[in-house]
């Protein structure tokens, strides 16, 4: 017993200290986004800013349009979320509960396109909407996914297959139930935890997605935050402005880090789920 | 009765029919589509500006001669190194992490808070904590252990090793938490056992918990190694240009210099087309290879 003790307050020990390590990147951007530029160069560094400013975060705030690409972000989200969900789940409840020809080879064939990389279809997409001059908009980061996503019909059928008894489909069948309320007011809710951790794990997808937008939007005010941020660089590095690199850069994570914290629990679970699925 | 069942049946496949065509009509137009697409893309040589021209297999046939080809497909394989050393970490935090401990789930969430942080701030973070004279890396070798640190990433030789750390810092919270949920589902009873037999820790880590995870490992391995074919996202901030003696672009990287910097959309469909193949052709390797290795219940 003794022993079991000691050995939990080394692992304590060794996980603290791992944690620090985990944190430490974190924390110096934090005090070098609070620093003057001056400061920054100080040898050795110090990790607490005196005097502290918040000077650049306002001048990362100022010199690139940021609430665009807040808002642009969030339109993203909130369709892509919105019917991209809808849509998959569904799918899913189809695929899940009713029995219909080729259904099988319909979601194998589904199950297919998770083999391709977006390598090789970013270049015929790219020319496809720049045809229908959707290029320099949302449209291109928006319309794709609102058919929905197989990665979350597969997770979500899966769930609906295990979770959602037949006898219960059936009896609201056959209690005059129409298809689509039989899903909307039965296989929906019993859905819900599952799709909560989709979209959260979705949210964060594409809130941090880089490749996509920085492909479609060309205009800053069009532009994603994670776009702006990185040409934020271009600007900032020649002159060696970290703190304004490092504020902009905390601006960007702010949004997903709250989101993490509130629904945590999905983030973890879900994770968990799918790798032990796979 | 008979003549309403087969009407209600095929009312019901309408709407099943229904339910799943959004999916359906994506997978179409998004992936299908552009696939055929693409094939034809890469057997021509098109700038977006003039017509493009047919000219058959030369675009492969350019893939296997260019040098910048072997150079960022090494690049992408050297930097999947980062694979197995977070695998090691994560294993070890997970194992420590498998306890009753006091603020367990406050560990959790540090260990997974780069997992979630968008990969543009990290790598700016990184590219901070890397700088040769004033990094926070540099600083910390220099002061408590009176190491000169390299010039991470304007080296030829740090940059890849600097692409790992960043990687392996990021991505170890996330293979952790797999981790831990492989190794709540390991009964107790075999632990039990072997300790009736005499085993020590080392055994028992040896002997029952990694043979016992081996799904979650080949899990690991294969997202892994598909994600590091395809990362591209911290090579664009980290070396924009591809690095020194483009010792950091991946093949992704490349692919993207091509067609959206040189506008050569046939080869970059070519170079995508190899990847692409390459990519298909190591994951049912390894699914092959998996049957010899890993263990299922």
């Amino acid at each position: 017993m003794k022993q079991k003790q000691l050995t939990n307050q080394w692992v304590s020990l060794l996980l603290a200290i791992g944690s620090i390590v985990m944190l430490a990147p974190f924390v110096w951007t934090v005090s070098t986004s609070l620093k003057n530029q001056r400061l920054v160069f100080e040898i050795p560094p110090k990790w607490i800013p005196d005097p502290a400013t918040f000077d650049n975060y306002v001048t990362a705030w100022n010199d690139s349009p940021l609430l665009n690409g807040f808002l642009n972000s969030i339109i993203i989200v909130i369709f892509v979320l919105g019917i991209g969900l809808l849509t998959s789940t569904m799918a899913a409840y189809a695929f899940a509960k009713i029995d219909f020809p080729f259904k099988d080879g319909l979601f194998l064939a589904l199950l297919g396109t998770m083999m391709i990389p977006y390598s090789v279809v970013m270049i015929p997409q790219f020319i496809g909407f720049s045809e229908i001059d959707w290029v320099d908009s949302l449209l291109p980061l928006i319309v794709p996914g609102l058919f929905g996503n197989i990665v979350v019909v597969f997770f979500l059928r899966q769930y609906l297959a295990g979770g959602l008894p037949t006898e219960l489909v059936e009896a609201a069948k056959l209690d005059g139930s129409g298809f689509f309320r039989t899903f909307w007011t039965i296989a929906l809710p019993v859905a819900k935890p599952a799709i909560a951790a989709q979209a959260a794990l979705s949210f964060m997808g594409i809130w941090n997605d880089f490749m996509g937008p920085l492909i479609y939007l060309h205009t800053p005010e069009k532009q994603t935050i994670q776009v702006l941020i990185a040409s934020m660089q271009s600007q900032y590095m020649g002159s060696s402005n970290f703190p304004v690199i490092m504020a902009a850069s905390i601006i960007s994570m702010i949004p997903v880090i709250l989101v993490f914290f509130f629904c945590q629990r999905y983030f973890i679970e879900s994770l968990a789920i799918s790798g032990l699925k796979g | 009765m008979k003549k309403r069942k087969p009407g209600y049946i095929r009312k019901e496949y309408a709407w099943a029919y229904l339910f799943v065509a959004a999916p359906v009509l994506g997978f179409l137009i998004f992936g299908v589509a552009p696939l055929l697409y693409s094939v034809w893309l890469s057997f021509t040589s098109w700038d977006l500006v003039t017509p493009p021209e047919f000219v058959g297999l030369d675009n492969y046939v350019e893939v296997f001669q260019d040098e910048k080809v072997y150079k960022s497909l090494y690049n992408t394989v050297f930097m999947m190194l980062g694979i197995p050393i977070g695998m090691v970490f994560a294993l070890i935090l997970a194992i420590m992490m498998n306890r009753p401990l006091k603020g367990i789930s406050f560990y959790r969430t540090i260990y997974y808070l780069p997992v979630i942080s968008p990969i543009i701030a990290v790598s700016l973070l990184w590219q901070w904590i890397l700088n040769q004279d004033f990094g926070l890396l540099n600083q910390t070798l220099w002061n408590w252990f009176g190491i000169q640190g390299p010039n991470w990433l304007g080296n030829a030789d740090w940059i890849k090793p600097s692409m790992i750390l960043m990687g392996v810092w990021g991505g170890v919270g996330g293979t952790m938490v797999l981790y831990l949920a492989g190794l709540q589902s390991i009964s107790t009873s075999y632990y039990e056992a072997a300790e009736v037999d005499g085993a020590n820790a080392f055994q028992k880590l040896w002997k029952i918990t990694i043979p016992l995870l081996t799904n979650i490992h080949f899990f690991v391995i294969v997202m892994g190694v598909i994600g590091a074919f395809q990362s591209f996202s911290q090579i664009y901030v980290l070396a924009g240009d591809g690095g020194p003696e483009y010792s950091a672009a991946t093949v992704v990287f490349y692919i993207f210099e091509n067609a959206f910097k040189y506008f050569n959309m046939g080869y970059a469909s070519a170079i995508a087309w190899v990847l692409g193949l390459i990519i298909f052709i190591v994951t049912l390797i390894q699914f092959k290879l998996s049957k010899k290795w890993v263990y299922n219940d």
